[in-house]
């Protein structure tokens, strides 16, 4: 493509940011009229961004009131869920590789998948605490299931989807099924792979904060939770924060990733 | 002349079955092809000729009657029988120089002599300064001449092009109808060559073979002894294409 087409999209894009950049603000300044101006709400209730803001930095040195701090918790929330998430992975696309190129396999896996797949990862809880307890493994095993489904489903589609001309140029030049399986079905299934780890990995993060509401002594989900007991909502506020710019900086790297495994299919 | 048969297509027959119908959709093609011609199949429609072709090159069987290559019946696909496709069919994911070197990647040559096999089909094209592109930035023109370059890199007895230019705006095509006999010139084989288009079979071909609609049969031969390379706007030329589209119109 050349460079005259792809300066439009840009252009937009900048604009878009300012946009952007415009509504976070004057949803702050509303929120900050609501509470700190007009003290609508009590403080109790619905803090000032001002204090969420200053609660946040100061979270990441102070223990108080919960038991650790910020990073103590995103720390500990990233290591269950990367650990159950690339688990989920390992196991996952291959699988779904397998049950879309050899169809054998596929009729054997695919009741068990088909009965298991309908099940909410968070619905996976109850019975994975009464297996494994309230520790890392139990939630792992929790986000295990979640990340399983998603690379399952995306890798077997991306598998499926390979054109048949591509296929009859792989026979024509005489490739065995193996050969055909590593360099052609899997590279076309690339994209669609791909998308499944970061719908996988969003999944992932979300299932672990219910996890961790339910079953945990550290995590920012039982942050969030514990500080709703004692009455903190900055904390609440600040916690929520910190979860969704975690799981937006997971989604990013794997865009990253993403780029690099697919240059040269999109016009990037 | 030399006469050496290379394909023989002996009564071939094909139906695909739907539920519990039957659908003809190439029926008893007897069919010669000689050493170094290029043979077009004309025919319109959507009826059997990828399907025809398919047979030949072994990714599909008949239903009845046999294909022959080389006197060796045709019971798959091979690497003497090299195949130019109608779509899209670069692997998006591979540079030029990756989709031209795959086929002989996979017959396990090494890497050296890979590179330089595939640099010489890259450059009998005309794309060289392209090699390391991916197909995404290549124009419809230079895919099908990667695609070409690919089928020609196994080195194949036999090319089977499958209305190659089918997607091209008209003014490419007519280039690319005069850059492939130049490459064939340069680089003879044997050649069944699918189209739609009169031009372009015109153009090409040692013979042309005209197909019926529906299920595909053969209607008519004719030899083409014009010199190349042809004048699109000769008298001959205009005098054939005006006899096969004649022809061709009682058939619809
Ligand atoms: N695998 C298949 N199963 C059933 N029908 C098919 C199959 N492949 C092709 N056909 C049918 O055969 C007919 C001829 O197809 P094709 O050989 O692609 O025609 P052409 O190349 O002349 O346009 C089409 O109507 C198509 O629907
Ligand atoms: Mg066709």
């Amino acid at each position: 493509m050349s460079k005259n087409e792809n300066k439009g999209p840009k252009k937009k894009s900048k604009k878009y940011i300012l946009i952007s950049i415009a509504s976070v603000f004057l949803f702050l300044f509303i929120w900050w009229l609501y509470t700190d101006v007009f003290k609508a709400v009590p403080a109790n209730a619905l803090p000032s961004p001002i204090k969420v803001i200053s609660t946040f930095f100061i979270k990441f040195v102070e223990t108080k009131p919960e038991g650790a701090t910020m990073l103590q918790h995103i720390f500990s929330s990233l290591q269950t869920t990367l650990t159950g998430y690339a688990i989920g992975v390992a196991v996952g696309v291959p699988l779904g590789i397998c049950m879309g190129w050899f169809d054998k396999f596929d009729m054997f896996v695919r009741p068990i998948f088909d009965l298991l797949r309908p099940i909410p990862g968070i619905a996976w809880i109850p019975v994975m605490i009464v297996f494994f307890g309230i520790g890392l493994m139990s939630k792992a095993m929790v986000i295990f299931m979640t990340a399983l489904i998603a690379c399952v489903v995306n890798s077997y589609s991306g598998t499926k989807q390979t054109l048949n001309v591509h296929l009859w140029v792989g026979r024509t030049f005489g490739a065995s099924n193996l050969e055909m399986l590593f360099r052609i079905a899997i590279p076309s299934a690339m994209p669609l792979i791909l998308t499944g780890l970061r719908v996988a990995l969003a999944a992932s993060w979300s299932a672990l904060v219910a996890a961790e509401l339910l079953a945990s002594n550290r995590g920012l989900g039982f942050m969030i939770q514990q500080c709703r007991v004692i009455g903190r909502p900055d904390v609440i506020i600040a916690g929520m924060i910190t979860i969704g710019g975690v799981g937006a900086l997971l989604t990013y790297l794997l865009k990253l990733l993403e780029k690099l495994l697919l240059k040269g299919r999109k016009n990037i | 002349m030399n006469k050496d048969v290379v394909i023989k297509c002996d009564s071939v027959s094909k139906i695909f079955y739907s539920s519990d119908k039957g659908f003809d959709v190439v029926k008893n093609i007897d069919l010669t092809v000689f050493k170094n011609e290029f043979l077009v199949l004309f025919g319109p429609g959507q009826c059997g000729k990828t399907t025809l072709l398919n047979i030949i090159a072994g990714l599909d069987m008949p239903t009845s009657g046999k294909v022959y290559v080389n006197n060796k019946e045709v019971i798959g696909p091979g690497p003497e029988r090299g195949v130019v496709y109608q779509s899209i069919s670069l692997f998006p994911w591979l540079t030029t120089m990756g989709n031209v070197e795959f086929g002989i990647k996979a017959a396990g040559v090494g890497k050296k002599e890979r590179r330089k096999r595939a640099q010489y089909y890259i450059d009998l094209v005309g794309l060289q300064g392209f090699e390391n592109t991916y197909p995404i930035k290549l124009s419809g023109g230079m895919k099908q001449r990667v695609g070409i370059a690919r089928a020609y890199c196994i080195e194949p007895v036999v090319m089977l092009m499958d209305e190659p230019f089918g997607a091209l705006d008209a003014q490419t095509r007519y280039l690319m109808q005069k850059e492939l006999e130049i490459i064939w010139g340069r680089e003879k084989r044997t050649v069944v060559f699918v189209t739609n288009n009169i031009e372009e079979a015109l153009f090409l071909a040692d013979r042309i073979v005209v197909l019926n609609n529906c299920p595909t049969s053969i209607r008519q031969e004719y030899v083409i002894d014009m010199p190349r390379p042809r004048e699109y706007t000769g008298e001959k030329f205009l005098y054939l294409r005006k006899e096969i589209t004649g022809n061709m119109d009682k058939t619809l």
